[in-house]
C-alpha cells in the first residue's frame, strides 16, 4: 500500500482491559475511530468497534463448491467422453472410485482460495508494505488510532489522557 | 479482563510473564547467533541429508535393483518409510486443527513446532513413492495434465493417485495454515530488527499491521482451515491405508485399516513431537511455554490412540480367526510366528505394551520416561509398517514365490538420508522463525499464565483445607459465602 495520506493521532495502552474500556468511551463520545491495532485478537473488541462478522467463510464455500465441480465434473468427463478405459471391469463412471480426489480438491480449493482471498482484503502480500503505527503494537501494546480529518488533535489528545493511554503521537501515513 | 479460570487447571506459561517477556523469550531464538550444539547438529544433519542425496543418486543411476527387492517382495524399506514418515506428519495438523475446533489452549505452546514438523515429515514421505517410482524424470506424468500422449490420463480409480492428490493437498494445506499462523509473529520480529533483517522480516510479515478487522479475518481463516484440516487429516492416512486395503493381498485388504492407520498416524505423530519438544525447550530454554502440563497432555494422547492401535492389532487377529479364511489365518500366522517374527514382538511391545506406562501419572509427567517412550514407539510404528508390508509380502499365495529380503546399504541410506533432510529443515526453522507461536500464547497469557491461575488456585486450596478440617473435627462446614449469606 503507498501514502494514504492521512494525519494519524494515536495512543498506546499497556493492557487490553484499558483498551476496551477506551474503546467504549471513545463510542461514548460519538468519537470516530480509525482502527485499532493490538498483538494478539483481542476478544469482545469487534462488538464494541462495530465490525460485522468476516464473511470469508462464505467464500471458502465457493471456493470449495468450485473444487468439487472441478474434480467430480472432470473426472467424469475424462472417464466418459474424452477417453473411457475399462480399469478391473468397472462403470466407466465409478462413482465411489472418484470420492476421495473430489474431496481433495474441495479442500485445497477452498483453502488456497480462502488465504489468497484473506491476503488481497487486507492488502497484505508477499513485499506488502503497510504503515506501522509503532514498533511496540506486535509487541505488547494496544493501540487506538484517530484520523485527524474526523477527530480534532486536541480532543484526541484529551481523550487519551482521561482514557490512561501511555503513549501518546502522531504519523502522517 | 478478567477471565474465567479454573482453580485446578495448572498453568500454560510459567514464570509469571508479561506481554513483552513472552516476546522476548520466544524471539530469542531467531535473534541470537546460534551456539555450538546447534552448529554441531546442524553440521552432522547436513552429512547425514548429503549421503541420503548420495544414496538417492546411486538409486536413480543404477535403477532400483540395488535395493535388493524381488519379484515376490516389491515393496520394502521404501514404502515402509513412506507410511512411517506421513505418519509422523499426522500430529501437527491434528495438534493446529482438531484441538483449535476443541478450544484446548494447551496446543499454542507446541502448535508452531508440530506443524513445521508436519510439513518437513510430509517432504521426507513424498521423497520415496516418486524415487520408487524408477525413472524420477518421468514423476510428472501422475499429475493430471492435458499431454500429446493421447491425452492420456491418469488412473482416478487407483488409491496410488488418490495419494498423489492427499499429500499434494494436505502438505499445501499444512504450508498454508503454518504461514498464516507465522505472519503476525514475523510482524514481531520485523518490528524489533533494523538494516537487512527487518527487510527480510517485512517481506516474510506480508506487511501485518495488527488493525482489528485483520485479527478478525485471521481468526475467521484460521477457524475454517481447522475445520478443513479435519477432515483432511483424517482422510490423508485413511487413503494411504487404501493402498493396501483395496488390495486383494491377505491381510491388507481388511476394513479396519483406515481408523487403525489413522490412530497409529496420530501414535506416532505425538512420540516425534515429544522427542523433538523434549530437545527443543531444553536447548531453547522454553520450559516456561512448553511444561510438564503440555508433556502429560500429549501423553495422554498417546496413550489413548496406542491403545486404539493395540485393540486395531487384536482385532484383526479375532477377524482373521473368525473369518474361517484360510489365507487371512495364515497371515495373520506368518506375521507373528514367521520369518520375520521379530518384527511382530517389536511392533507389540513398543506400541501396545509398553505406552501403558502412561497410565501413571508419574510416568506422564517424567521427562525421561517421555522421552524413552517416544523413541520407542517411533521405533514400534515402524516395525508396524515393515510388519504389513515386506511380512506379508514374503509369504504370498505361491509357496515357491517365498522369499525373504533385506535391505541394503543403499535403502538404509535414503532412510537414513531423509533424517538428514528433517532435522536440518527443522534447525533452519528454530533459526528463522519462533517456535512458540507468539500471538496466540499472548492470547491465552489471562487465562492460563501463572500468575493469573495464582490466587484461584490458593483460595481453592484454602477452601477445601478448611474443608476438610471441618470433617476431620465432625463440624459442619461453613464456607465465608454461607456465613455472608447468613448474616444478611
Amino acid at each position: 500500500m503507498g501514502k494514504l495520506n492521512k494525519d494519524i493521532i494515536f495512543g498506546l495502552y499497556d493492557d487490553e482491559t484499558d483498551l476496551l474500556s477506551a474503546v467504549e468511551s471513545a463510542n461514548h463520545d460519538h468519537m470516530d475511530i480509525y482502527d485499532v491495532y493490538s498483538p494478539f485478537p483481542v476478544h469482545g473488541l469487534d462488538p464494541i468497534l462495530g465490525l460485522e462478522e468476516s464473511r470469508i467463510h462464505i467464500a471458502g464455500f465457493i471456493y470449495g463448491a468450485l473444487g468439487t465441480l472441478t474434480a467430480f465434473l472432470g473426472m467424469t468427463w475424462i472417464f466418459t467422453k474424452d477417453w473411457p478405459i475399462i480399469f478391473g471391469g468397472k462403470p466407466y463412471w465409478s462413482v465411489p472410485a472418484f470420492i476421495p480426489i473430489t474431496f481433495e480438491l474441495t479442500v485445497l480449493f477452498a483453502a488456497v482460495g480462502m488465504t489468497v482471498t484473506f491476503y488481497i482484503i487486507n492488502g497484505q502480500g508477499p513485499g506488502a508494505s503497510n504503515p506501522i503505527l509503532h514498533d511496540r503494537i506486535s509487541d505488547d501494546k494496544f493501540c487506538i488510532a484517530f484520523d485527524t480529518h474526523s477527530v480534532d488533535e486536541g480532543s484526541a489528545k484529551s481523550f487519551f489522557e482521561k482514557t490512561g493511554a501511555t503513549l501518546i503521537d502522531k504519523k502522517h501515513i | 479482563m478478567s477471565a474465567t479460570v479454573s482453580p485446578l487447571r495448572e498453568p500454560l506459561i510459567d514464570g509469571d510473564k508479561s506481554y513483552h517477556d513472552i516476546t522476548v523469550d520466544l524471539v530469542r531464538s531467531t535473534e541470537e547467533s546460534p551456539g555450538k550444539l546447534w552448529w554441531a547438529c546442524f553440521l552432522i544433519s547436513i552429512h547425514v541429508l548429503l549421503f541420503g542425496v548420495f544414496c538417492i543418486l546411486w538409486t536413480i543411476w543404477h535403477g532400483i535393483g540395488v535395493w535388493d527387492l524381488n519379484r515376490t517382495i516389491g515393496w520394502g524399506w521404501d514404502i515402509t518409510n513412506f507410511v512411517w514418515w506421513i505418519g509422523i506428519g499426522h500430529a501437527g495438523t491434528l495438534i493446529s486443527a482438531i484441538l483449535l475446533l476443541f478450544r484446548q489452549k494447551w496446543r499454542t505452546g507446541v502448535n508452531r513446532a508440530a506443524e513445521a514438523m508436519t510439513i518437513f515429515a510430509v517432504m521426507c514421505a513424498g521423497l520415496f513413492p516418486v524415487i520408487h517410482m524408477g525413472r524420477v524424470w518421468l514423476a510428472i506424468f501422475i499429475f493430471p495434465y492435458p499431454n500429446t500422449r493421447g491425452s492420456l490420463w491418469p488412473n482416478f480409480n487407483s488409491p496410488l493417485l488418490w495419494d498423489v492428490f492427499a499429500i499434494s493437498t494436505y502438505l499445501t494445506v499444512s504450508v498454508l495454515f503454518w504461514y498464516t499462523g507465522l505472519v503476525p509473529d514475523f510482524a514481531t520480529i520485523r518490528d524489533r530488527a533494523t538494516g537487512l533483517r527487518k527487510r527480510v522480516y517485512s517481506f516474510l510479515s506480508f506487511g501485518w499491521t495488527g488493525s482489528a478487522k485483520h485479527w478478525q479475518r485471521w481468526e475467521a481463516l484460521s477457524l475454517v482451515l481447522a475445520g478443513l484440516a479435519t477432515p483432511l487429516v483424517l482422510s490423508v492416512h485413511t487413503i494411504v491405508s487404501f493402498d493396501f486395503a483395496t488390495s486383494v493381498i491377505p491381510g491388507w485388504h481388511t476394513t479396519i485399516f483406515p481408523p487403525y492407520f489413522v490412530a497409529g498416524a496420530v501414535f506416532s505423530g505425538f512420540a516425534m513431537v515429544l522427542t523433538l519438544m523434549l530437545i527443543t525447550r531444553k536447548v531453547l530454554n522454553l520450559q516456561e511455554y512448553i511444561t510438564i502440563g503440555h508433556i502429560e497432555s500429549m501423553n495422554k494422547v498417546i496413550l489413548v490412540t496406542g491403545t486404539i492401535v493395540g485393540v486395531a492389532y487384536l482385532t484383526e487377529l479375532f477377524i482373521a480367526w473368525y473369518s474361517g479364511y484360510i489365507y487371512e489365518q495364515f497371515a495373520f500366522f506368518n506375521r507373528a510366528l514367521g520369518p520375520y517374527y521379530w518384527s511382530y514382538f517389536g511392533m507389540m511391545f513398543c506400541n501396545v505394551l509398553s505406552p501403558q506406562v502412561f497410565w501413571f501419572e508419574k510416568c506422564r509427567r517424567s521427562l525421561w520416561w517421555t522421552f524413552f517412550m517416544s523413541i520407542f514407539i517411533n521405533i514400534g510404528m515402524w516395525f508396524e509398517r515393515f510388519v504389513i508390508i515386506a511380512t506379508t509380502l514374503a509369504r504370498d499365495y505361491l509357496p515357491s514365490s517365498w522369499s525373504y529380503y533385506v535391505p541394503t546399504w543403499v535403502e538404509i541410506g535414503i532412510y537414513v538420508g531423509t533424517f538428514g533432510l528433517f532435522f536440518t529443515l527443522f534447525l533452519l526453522f528454530t533459526r528463522v522463525a519462533p517456535v512458540v507461536a507468539i500471538a496466540e500464547v499472548k492470547s491465552i497469557l489471562k487465562s492460563a499464565g501463572s500468575q493469573f491461575l495464582r490466587p484461584n488456585t490458593e483460595h481453592h486450596e484454602q477452601v477445601m483445607g478448611d474443608y476438610k478440617k471441618a470433617v476431620d473435627q465432625g463440624k459442619e462446614y461453613v464456607t465465608d459465602h454461607h456465613a455472608h449469606a447468613e448474616h444478611h
